[in-house]
């Protein structure tokens, strides 16, 4: 789709997704919605608004479905921008607990104990 | 919950000694059911945060299912998610995703059941027939599921036996009652559920 083409009245993301995440090549990682992102550097001044967005929600672990809520940005959008602050070491991914065919029993325990707390 | 915060962006949380203790880690559940069934009222009952919405855009998603004769360039679709969070322990947050009422889009984001420890299909009796595509994706994907009979006031209450035959359920699958706006009965929900994982868990073991 190409923008001429659209009613200039319409108020749609003002910036095409492409030119936020860097381009459309841009390779990410593997993230799940519940892969959590923690800060691991200060904001700089110089860096993309959206990059500096992620470092200030993420000094408290969010995963990245938290941060696509937040920044109101599309998934695999999100998903790029993360990629690259991993690549810096800004952020921390940390993968969901692994969950096979079955999940484990320790861990469905945990889940109940913690349920049964609410 | 000591850290039970929604406001992300207090700046007084900073400090890094707040940070989660390193290795906690992410896990989900996933609340499926026709549109206007309860999804996101149940994730609101039980999460310790004001249910969040996620989206994702998805290329060519509605080609043939999305038949909107005005918008025939349309390309893409987005579908978008109500979730919420319970901080289990220090170790473990468990997530629920409530899916949006098109099922036929939302099955396409496979990241939505990667994962996953296991779905609650939320069925209003009144529209059981809309539960019907849910639970044959669910059984194509392999992913294990319970079902939970919204009950609202004024729809129709069968026996279990007739929703299992209704449904086509196998004889090992719960089925039970919720109502989606109590924490307490929502909780017993998805305590089914994980009742059900330690027995499929149970029957892996010995097999």
């Amino acid at each position: 789709m190409t923008s001429e083409n659209q009613d200039p009245w319409n108020e749609g993301t003002p910036v095409p997704l492409y030119v936020i995440t860097g381009g459309p090549d841009s390779a990410a990682e593997s993230f799940n919605l519940v892969t959590l992102i923690a800060t691991r550097a200060e904001p700089d001044p110089a860096m993309q608004p959206e990059h500096a967005a992620i470092l200030t929600l993420c000094s408290y672990p969010l995963s990245v479905a938290e941060v696509s809520a937040h920044l109101s940005l599309p998934f695999s959008v999100v998903t790029v921008l993360l990629s690259k602050l991993v690549e810096e070491e800004r952020v921390e991914a940390i993968a969901p607990v692994p969950v096979a065919a079955y999940p484990e029993r320790g861990l469905l325990e945990a889940v109940i104990h913690g349920l049964r707390k609410l | 919950m000591d850290y039970a915060n929604s406001d992300v962006l207090d700046a007084g949380r900073r400090d890094t000694d707040l940070l989660l203790p390193h290795g906690a880690r992410g896990v989900k559940v996933v609340v499926v059911g026709g549109f206007g069934v309860g999804k996101t009222t149940m994730v609101g009952a039980v999460s310790e945060i004001p249910p969040l919405t996620t989206e994702e855009t998805m290329t060519q998603a509605g080609v043939g299912i999305d038949d909107n004769p005005g918008a025939k360039d349309k390309k893409t679709t987005t579908v978008a998610m109500d979730f919420g969070r319970i901080s289990i322990n220090e170790e473990l947050i468990l997530y629920l995703f409530g899916t949006p009422g098109q099922e036929r889009f939302w099955f396409l984001w496979n990241g939505i059941f990667e994962g996953a420890l296991g779905a609650v299909v939320l069925v209003d009796t009144r529209r059981i027939e809309v539960s019907f595509e849910v639970i044959t994706r669910l059984e194509d994907r392999r992913v294990p599921f319970v079902v939970a009979v919204n009950t609202f006031p004024e729809a129709p209450k069968y026996p279990v036996a007739d929703l299992r035959t209704a449904l086509a359920l196998s004889e090992t699958v719960p089925i039970v009652t919720c109502d989606a706006r109590d924490r307490a009965s929502c909780r017993d929900a998805l305590l089914s559920l994980m009742g059900y994982l330690c027995t499929l868990a149970a029957a892996q073991e010995t097999a």
